[in-house]
């Protein structure tokens, strides 16, 4: 016969001191635990969320991003008239060519320098990509020296609101607009007209990557093909989603770290909630004692201990949870490894990333709860009943 | 029987108690340690004094973009530099992709190398015969040592950046403290296999005349080069160090909240602890009281337990973080980890603070509640 989960609510409750503060501790790790998962969680959300289905990226044969690759304009006719590709909205192929470089720009809050990427985009740009939202002020317009940035960039940057000018390249650009792109890697972009941009970085008569919106993923697949299996292109297709996806390595330095701290600090928690098991035992040697005479077997008492400890770890993990909850869409900045331009992204406590924090917490609580349980169901009961 | 002695003995006398304890604490003043060795490696040490007089220009943007070679003679007319070399990263992968057999190689000017690396150690023998051999290349001791290479030896390399595998032959072998663990061979034997890497760098590594000569040349480099197609970007090495690790986010806060976390914590085990363990004895210290002996010694008496108990856990493991590092340090594995980070004993004095600080707070608040029970009901308390 089982004893009822009630009996080791109340106990927990009766020596509230010891419960708090061994949960607090367990909640401790737990918060560090979802923080290293909450970053990690919303660099995959910065990456995955940025690459749409029906989108193709075009690269040099060989090159394996935007920044590292570029090939000459005369091929870019080809491009637009491959089957498959959407119309926009004059009717024309949906098709950008566009430059990519790094600049460097201040911080500022002062606190150094930040690689910010600059792209340069035909007018069909925008509309290949849907989630990038203006929020405030207009789109660039062809021909102009005028830029649009992200909402992060605007926060982060001086001299990046509506009506200001930025240094880069050979002169000034223009703030026109701000867009908010939802999360994804572009929001640490600054968007501008290609033409312009090659000009300013004596790029002209090439591209870095050229965007070819499909009408669906089956044509954006059949789409990639083509463009790598054409021999006189020497150019390689991407699907976005791939190739952002390939990006989330840059987060593994932080999940290295990540993974050692929240071992060791587990550790720390299992050995005190394991303290405060054993003392909960040695305190009702004589109930434990009681039980036994009264019909309960050893499993049942091993069962409870146990629970017991599961469910001091359980009210650690919640307190956890809502310890972070606050920083919930905080947003930092990592190097991203293949643009080498930071890339902005927010904590994101995801259901995911909340179960593993409580599943993360009953282990602790289990391995805590084991021997004084094991220790518990093997007492003597006449010895116990004595003491 | 001592106080000191008394303390001790009630320190120890349930053990299962005081051992997890310990345990817990340790593993928490672990980490701490290692924060803070990390802390002090990344943003106090100012590197081996040899490299006080290094700087290195790179790409203003990445160091994925080489710097043409003729910016190695613009570099040279700057006053105050007294040599200059170049260093491109080869790779890091050897035989296999085991990181145990990775090490760091790079393609340098061997004839002028050595000048700014002066804590690198060389037989000038040797170095004469690395200069002399194009497809030479001069290994760390310890390097050689790990692998049994020997003088004359031969090595098939091979990269992730450059599609050659060049063959060398150890000509060289440095010592360096702390050990570098790298291979360096001729820049022009790479260009004469992959001629699109001809006249380019990764970056530059200047020696300047004295120390003070750091901040007004990095920044005449830098102002050189303003106007032209690559700006570039000259810093100390300790700070392009740095800059690997400020690529990767906000690293200071990231340690100050783990620490924070911590400290916190071992507070609430220490705590905690302390509360069951007073708790058990509330007959023993009304029957102390009886016998004559004061509140300020009963209290003086649990919180003196309380910092024992958390400096045995801080002893624990700051021993602990002292071997982790060690093991990381000496580890083939570990890339990217300065060899010369280890626990220093103003880190060992700080954790042990932390840890002392750390029980005299928790011992406090039990210890006045025991010192305040009434005798009477003390003795009448049943376990």
């Amino acid at each position: 016969m089982a004893i009822p989960i009630s009996y080791n609510v109340r106990n927990l409750r009766l020596r509230k001191g010891l419960t708090i503060m061994t949960a607090l501790g367990i909640a401790l790790t737990v918060t560090t635990a979802i923080f290293l998962m909450a970053l990690l969680a919303g660099l995959q959300r910065a990456f995955v969320s940025s690459g749409n289905a029906n989108n193709v990226l075009v690269l040099r044969k060989g090159s394996e991003a935007e920044l590292s690759g570029g090939f000459d304009a005369a091929l870019f006719p080809t491009l637009k008239v491959l089957p498959g590709i959407a119309k926009d909205s004059h009717g024309d192929p949906m098709v950008s060519g566009e430059w990519v470089v790094v600049i460097v720009l201040p911080r500022k809050d002062g606190t150094g320098e930040v690689n910010v990427t600059v792209r340069g985009m035909m007018p069909d740009g925008l509309e290949i990509r849907p989630s990038a939202k203006l929020i405030e002020g207009r789109w660039f317009q062809t021909g102009q020296r005028e830029v649009v940035v992200s909402k992060s960039i605007r926060s982060r940057f001086s001299h990046a609101n509506i009506g200001d000018t930025m240094e880069f390249g050979k002169g000034s650009w223009k703030v026109v607009g701000v867009f908010d792109a939802g999360g994804s890697a572009y929001e640490s972009e600054i968007w501008a007209d290609v033409n312009q941009m090659a000009s300013d970085f004596d790029r002209q008569g090439g591209y870095s990557s050229a965007y070819l919106r499909a009408t669906d993923p089956i044509a954006a697949d059949a789409l990639k093909n083509r463009v790598s299996d054409d021999q006189r292109l020497k150019l390689e297709g991407v699907l976005e989603t791939e190739y952002y996806a390939k990006q989330t390595r840059s987060g593994a330095p932080i999940k290295i770290i990540g993974i050692v701290v929240a071992i060791i600090m587990a550790i720390g928690s299992s050995f005190a909630a394991m303290n405060t098991m054993y003392a909960a035992v040695a305190y009702r040697g004589r109930e434990i004692a009681t039980l036994r005479v009264l019909g309960f077997s050893r499993p049942s008492i091993l069962t409870s201990f146990v629970l017991e400890s599961l469910l001091l770890a359980l009210l650690g993990a919640v307190a956890g949870i809502l310890l972070m909850l606050p920083f919930n869409g905080m947003q930092t900045g990592t190097s991203n490894a293949v643009t080498f331009s930071e890339v902005v992204f927010s904590l994101q406590i995801t259901w995911q990333v909340a179960m593993y924090a409580v599943i993360f917490a009953l282990a602790m609580g289990l391995f805590g709860g084991l021997f004084p349980a094991w220790h518990a169901a093997r007492q003597n009961i006449l010895t116990a009943l004595r003491g | 029987m001592t106080l000191s002695g008394f303390v001790v003995r009630n320190t120890f006398r349930n053990k299962r108690r005081s051992l997890l304890t310990m345990i817990s604490i340790s593993f928490s003043l672990l980490l701490l340690t290692l924060m803070m060795s990390i802390w002090r490696t990344f943003y106090i040490d100012q590197g081996p004094p040899n490299t006080a007089k290094t700087i290195i220009t790179r790409d203003r943007v990445s160091l994925a973009f080489f710097l043409p070679a003729y910016y190695r003679d613009k570099i040279r007319s700057v006053p105050g530099v007294v040599a200059v070399a170049p260093m491109t990263y080869f790779g890091n992968v050897y035989k296999d992709d085991r990181a145990t057999n990775s090490f760091a190689q790079a393609v340098t000017d061997p004839d002028e190398y050595p000048k700014v690396a002066p804590d690198k150690i060389v037989p000038p023998e040797q170095l004469l015969a690395w200069q002399r051999d194009r497809t030479g290349a001069m290994v760390d001791v310890e390097l050689a040592k790990r692998f049994g290479w020997k003088i004359g030896d031969r090595l098939v390399l091979q990269s992730p950046y450059f599609p050659v595998h060049p063959e060398v032959t150890i000509r060289a072998m440095y010592t360096v403290d702390p050990p570098a663990r790298a291979l360096y061979f001729n820049t022009k034997y790479l260009e004469e296999s992959l001629g699109w890497f001809k006249g380019q760098a990764g970056w530059y590594i200047t020696q300047v005349a004295t120390p003070g000569d750091v901040a007004p040349v990095s920044k005449a480099i830098d102002e050189m080069f303003r106007n032209s197609p690559q700006r570039t970007k000259t810093e100390s090495q300790q700070a392009f160090r740095l800059s690997f690790v400020s690529s990767l986010g906000n690293v200071k806060a990231f340690i100050l909240g783990i620490c924070g976390a911590v400290v916190f914590a071992i507070l609430l085990v220490s705590c905690n602890t302390m509360a069951m363990s007073i708790r058990a004895r509330t007959r023993e210290v009304a029957v102390l009281k009886a016998l004559g002996f004061t509140r300020q010694r009963v209290l003086s008496m649990f919180v003196g337990e309380s910092i024992a108990l958390s400096l045995a856990g801080g002893v624990l493991g700051v021993l602990g973080a002292a071997l982790v590092i060690r093991g990381l340090t000496h580890s083939p594995a570990a890339i990217g980890i300065p060899a010369d980070m280890s626990v220093t004993f103003p880190t060992m004095v700080l954790s042990l603070l932390v840890a002392a600080s750390v029980g005299f707070v928790s011992g406090c608040l039990p210890a006045y509640n025991a010192s305040r029970t009434n005798i009477v009901e003390g003795l009448r308390h049943i376990g």
